[in-house]
C-alpha cells in the first residue's frame, strides 16, 4: 500500500488488508460522501463492471469526438436533504451541478435530461417549486432541458424527490483539460470562498440548527471556465468542489496527475460566518461541501490573468492563488497552514461529523 | 475534549436561571446556548461555549496576556543578548 | 473571529518558538491531555516548532477513545432496539465496538441521530412520548454540566422517556495513573483548558506537589500550546513544580462553581474502566441515587460482558505515552481511519487518526 497516498491498488489490497471493501454488507452512508470510501466503491466495484477506455479516464464528464465535433457528456443525481436549504433547493442543484462538470471539461453546456423520481404524496406545490427552480437554473445557465422522464415510488421508498440529470456540451477549442495534462509549476486557483453550501445545509438540519444568513453557493460556473479558455489561458485542469470540499477535489487531481499538490491555508477564502458555524461543529472548512466553486489548474505564466479574468464574474469575485504543483511526492497535497508549518490534507474515509472534542 | 468556542453574547432570554439562554454569535453565525452556568453574563460579553452550554465567561483583559507575555519574554531575551554579548552568551540555544 | 485568529498568528507562533530554544537547556519530556490540543498540535505543526530538545507525549484525553468497548456493545445494543432514539454526539457514531459501530445500526435501520447539545436529546423525548430517547453522555469534566442538566430538567420536568447511557471519565485520576507507572517519562504535563475551566485546577496542585511535576493549564489555540509549553520548559529549567494557568481568559483558580454544583447534584464519583488502559478507581461519574432511574443500562437492563479487544491495537500504550502511533506494526496498514482497529484512529482527536491525517509522510520516514 502507497501510505503517502492512501491509493490502493487491488493486489496490495488484499495482501495488506484483511477486510476488502466487502467487509461492507451493506453500503453506507459514507459510500456516498466524496471521500475514500465512496473512491473506493467507484474503482473496485463500479468502474471495473463497466470497464472501457473512456470510463476509464475517470473524469466528472467524458469528451469524445463525432465526426469533426468534439462533445461533451456527464450525469449526475441529486438526493439533497432538504429539498429546500437557504439560497437554493434541489432543482438549481441539478441543472447547476450537471452544467458545472460540463463546464469543467471545457464545454459550453447545450442540453440537458431530467429524470425525477418521486415519492408517493409529494405535495404538488413542492414538485412545482422544483420544476421552477430547474428552469430558472437553466435559463441562468443558457441550457435547454430537453427530455426527461418521470417515476413514482410507494411512499416511504423515495424520501420526496430524487433527480438525475444528464448533459450534453461541446466543446470549441483544442485543449486537453485533465489532469494528465498537469505540470510541476503550475499555478492553482481557487475561484471563491468555501464551505458556503455544507453550512447553509447544515444550518436547517435538525439537531444542528442555527440562525445564520449563510446561503448556498449553488451557482453556474460555465462563463468564467470558458472565459478562460477564450482568453487563451493555458488551461491544464478543472475541478468544481462539490461534496469533499477543496480537499477533495485537490486529492483526486494529485492522484490523477501523479503529482505534488501544496497550497497554503492563509490564501484560502473563507468567510467568517463561515468559519464561525465550522468552529461550532468541529469542522474543518476543507472538506465542506461546495456548489459553486470550482479549482482550475494553469500555466505559472498565466496565474495573474487568470485571476483577473475570473474576477470579472461575481461568482468568482473572490478568485485567488492558493498553491502551486511541484514534483515531490506522487498524489500528495500538503497546506502550510497558519503558523507557516506544512501538513498533509488527505481525503476523508467518510462524511465529516460534528465533534464535541 | 472539549470543543468550546468564544462567542458574543446578543440577547438574553428566559428569568429561570437553569433555563436561561443567550443568542451567541460565532463570527456572524447565531446559536443558542444555555447559560445557567454563567449567571453574571450579559448581552455584549463573550462567552466560551461548549455542546450549547456556557461554560465560561472570557476575560478580556486576560485575552491579551499571550501577546503581553511575549512583548516581556522578548525583551528579556534582548537584555541578555545584550548584557552577554558573543562567546559568553547567556541566552541558551539547544540544537 | 475575535479571540480565535489571534492565537493562530504565524509571527507571534515563531517568536514563542524562538524564545523557547533560547530557553531550553536540557530535553524534556512533556504530555498534553487533552485530545483537542493534540489535535491542534498535529494540525498546526506545533510540535515542528519545538527545540530538538522537547518532545510531547500524548495524553488519554480523549473520552471518546477512553470509553470501555463493553459500553459501546450496549449502547449498539440499546440502539438497535425498535422502540429506542438513540441520541449521540458525532464524535461516537464510527468508534468500533466489539462487531459494529453506531453509524452501522443506523445503517440497518435503527433510529440513531446526531444531535450538539444533551438537550437536543430531552427535546426529542418530549417530542416522541412513546418513544424510549435515549442520550449517549460521553465526556470529560467538560461535558459534565451539560449533561447534568439535561438530566436534571429531566427529573424536573418528569420527562420519564429520557435515559442516558454514562461514559464519563475524570483527569486527575488518570494523570495519577500516569506519574505512578514505573515507566512514567512524563515531566511535566499541560492540563486541558476546557476541564479545567469548569472544575478549576485545586485538585492538580496536591498532584504536582506529590510527583514533583509542573502542570500548566492550557487552551486549545496554537499559541495557547506554544505559551503553556513554555511556561512549563520554564518551570522545569527552574526546578519548579507548580501548577500554572495559561488559558486565564476562561480558566479561573476555582472553575465554575454553578456547574461543579450541579455535576455534584446529580453524578457521583465510580470506578471506570478506560479502553486500553484498565480499571481506574474514582475515575469516572455515575448517576446519583435520586437520578438513577434515568441510568440507561439500569433501565435496558444490558447484560455486562466481558470482551476481548483485538490484540494488534496498542492504543492503551499510545493513550499512555508510552508510544507513538508510528510505532505500531499496525499503523498504516491494518488499522487505517476506513478500518480502524481501535478508538485512537476513529475519533477525530484520536492520536493515531491525527498522525495518519497529518503525518504520514513524516511517520514513514520515521519508520524506515
Amino acid at each position: 500500500m502507497n501510505i503517502a497516498t492512501g491509493s490502493v491498488t487491488e493486489q496490495e489490497f488484499s495482501m495488506t488488508c484483511p477486510v476488502p471493501i466487502s467487509q461492507y454488507p451493506n453500503v453506507l452512508l459514507a459510500h456516498g460522501s466524496g471521500g475514500t470510501l465512496m473512491h473506493r466503491l467507484i474503482e473496485q466495484l463500479i468502474i471495473p463492471s463497466f470497464g472501457n477506455p473512456l470510463l476509464e479516464e475517470r473524469h466528472d464528464g467524458v469528451v469524445f469526438q463525432l465526426g469533426d465535433v468534439k462533445l461533451a457528456f456527464t450525469t449526475d443525481s441529486y438526493v439533497v436533504r432538504p429539498i429546500f436549504f437557504p439560497g437554493g433547493d434541489i432543482g438549481h442543484l441539478a441543472v447547476n451541478g450537471t452544467v458545472n462538470d460540463l463546464a469543467m471539461c471545457g464545454a459550453r453546456p447545450l442540453f440537458l435530461s431530467a429524470g425525477l423520481i418521486l415519492e408517493e404524496g409529494l405535495p404538488m406545490d413542492t414538485l412545482r417549486r422544483v420544476l421552477a427552480s430547474m428552469q430558472q437554473a437553466a435559463q441562468a445557465a443558457n441550457v435547454q432541458i430537453v427530455t426527461g422522464d418521470t417515476k413514482v415510488v410507494d411512499k416511504g421508498k423515495g424520501d420526496g424527490i430524487f433527480v438525475n440529470t444528464a448533459g450534453i456540451g461541446i466543446v470549441e477549442h483544442s485543449q486537453t483539460i485533465s489532469p494528465g495534462s498537469v505540470r510541476p509549476g503550475d499555478a492553482i486557483l481557487l475561484s471563491g470562498d468555501i464551505g458556503r453550501h455544507g453550512i447553509a445545509i447544515m444550518a436547517v438540519r435538525e439537531g444542528l440548527a442555527f440562525e445564520s444568513t449563510i446561503e448556498s453557493d449553488c451557482a453556474p460556473l460555465a462563463e468564467p471556465a470558458l472565459r478562460l479558455l477564450a482568453e487563451g489561458i493555458r488551461v491544464r485542469c478543472m475541478r468544481d468542489l462539490t461534496r469533499g470540499g477543496l480537499a477533495s477535489a485537490l486529492v483526486e487531481i494529485a492522484e490523477a496527475a501523479r503529482l505534488h499538490v501544496e497550497i497554503e491555508e492563509a490564501a484560502i477564502p473563507l468567510r467568517e460566518d463561515v468559519q464561525g458555524a465550522c468552529e461550532i461543529l468541529g469542522f474543518d472548512p476543507l472538506y465542506v461541501a461546495n456548489e459553486g466553486r470550482f479549482v482550475v489548474f494553469v500555466d505559472a505564466n498565466d496565474a495573474e490573468r487568470a485571476q483577473a479574468i475570473l474576477r470579472q464574474f461575481p461568482v468568482s469575485e473572490n478568485a485567488s492563488l492558493i498553491g502551486r504543483v511541484s514534483e515531490g511526492e506522487a498524489g500528495l497535497v500538503t497546506m502550510k497552514s497558519k503558523i507557516g508549518v506544512s501538513r498533509i490534507v488527505d481525503m476523508l474515509s467518510g462524511e465529516q461529523l460534528p465533534r464535541i472534542c | 475534549m472539549c470543543l468550546a468556542i468564544p462567542g458574543k453574547i446578543i440577547s438574553v432570554e428566559g428569568d429561570d436561571p437553569l433555563t436561561r439562554t443567550g443568542r451567541i454569535n460565532f463570527g456572524g453565525i447565531v446559536k443558542e446556548a444555555n447559560l445557567a452556568y454563567v449567571p453574571d453574563a450579559r448581552p455584549g460579553d463573550y462567552v466560551i461555549v461548549h455542546v450549547g452550554f456556557a461554560i465560561s465567561k472570557l476575560d478580556e483583559s486576560e485575552a491579551a496576556r499571550v501577546f503581553e507575555y511575549l512583548d516581556e519574554m522578548g525583551e528579556l531575551g534582548e537584555l541578555e543578548d545584550d548584557t552577554a554579548g558573543g562567546a559568553e552568551d547567556n541566552a541558551h540555544e539547544v540544537h | 473571529m475575535k479571540y480565535i485568529d489571534e492565537y493562530r498568528d504565524a509571527a507571534a507562533a515563531k517568536e514563542y518558538a524562538a524564545i523557547l530554544a533560547r530557553v531550553t537547556t536540557r530535553p524534556w519530556t512533556l504530555m498534553e491531555i487533552c485530545g483537542g490540543q493534540t489535535h491542534a498540535i498535529m494540525k498546526y505543526g506545533v510540535d515542528e516548532l519545538l527545540p530538538p530538545g522537547v518532545t510531547l507525549l500524548h495524553g488519554p484525553g480523549c473520552p471518546v477513545c477512553v470509553t470501555a468497548v463493553e459500553l459501546i456493545d450496549k449502547a449498539i445494543e440499546i440502539a438497535s432496539r425498535p422502540d429506542v432514539i438513540f441520541c449521540s454526539f458525532g464524535d461516537m457514531m464510527r468508534v468500533p465496538g466489539t462487531k459494529r459501530d453506531l453509524l452501522s445500526v443506523k445503517a440497518s435501520g435503527g433510529d440513531v441521530r446526531m444531535v450538539y447539545s444533551p438537550l437536543d436529546a430531552l427535546k426529542l423525548a418530549r417530542e416522541f412520548p412513546d418513544k424510549q430517547v435515549v442520550f449517549f453522555a460521553v465526556g470529560f469534566e467538560t461535558t459534565a454540566p451539560a449533561n447534568a442538566m439535561a438530566v436534571f430538567q429531566a427529573d424536573q420536568q418528569k420527562i420519564e422517556n429520557f435515559s442516558v447511557l454514562v461514559s464519563h471519565v475524570l483527569v486527575p485520576p488518570a494523570i495519577e495513573a500516569i506519574l505512578s507507572s514505573p515507566t512514567n517519562r512524563v515531566q511535566g504535563f499541560l492540563a486541558a483548558g476546557h476541564v479545567c475551566t469548569v472544575m478549576g485546577y485545586t485538585e492538580y496542585e496536591p498532584l504536582a506537589r506529590k510527583y514533583h511535576v509542573p502542570m500548566v493549564v492550557t487552551g486549545f489555540e496554537p499559541l495557547d500550546i506554544l505559551q503553556g509549553i513554555l511556561m512549563c520548559v520554564q518551570q522545569l529549567e527552574e526546578g519548579r513544580a507548580e501548577v500554572e494557568n495559561q488559558y486565564s481568559r476562561s480558566v479561573r483558580r476555582e472553575g465554575n462553581q454553578p456547574a461543579q454544583k450541579l455535576i455534584r447534584e446529580v453524578f457521583r464519583v465510580v470506578p471506570r474502566k478506560w479502553r486500553g488502559i484498565g480499571q481506574i478507581d474514582q475515575s469516572g461519574l455515575g448517576l446519583a441515587e435520586r437520578y438513577a432511574r434515568f441510568d440507561a443500562e439500569q433501565r435496558f437492563g444490558v447484560a455486562d460482558q466481558t470482551v476481548e479487544e483485538s490484540s494488534e491495537c496498542i492504543s492503551g500504550l499510545i493513550l499512555q505515552g508510552e508510544k507513538k502511533p508510528f510505532e505500531c506494526p499496525a499503523f498504516g496498514t491494518l488499522c487505517t481511519p476506513e478500518h480502524p482497529l481501535g478508538a485512537t484512529m476513529v475519533s477525530s482527536e484520536g492520536a493515531c487518526a491525527a498522525y495518519y491525517r497529518y503525518r504520514r509522510v513524516a511517520a514513514k520516514e520515521a519508520r524506515i
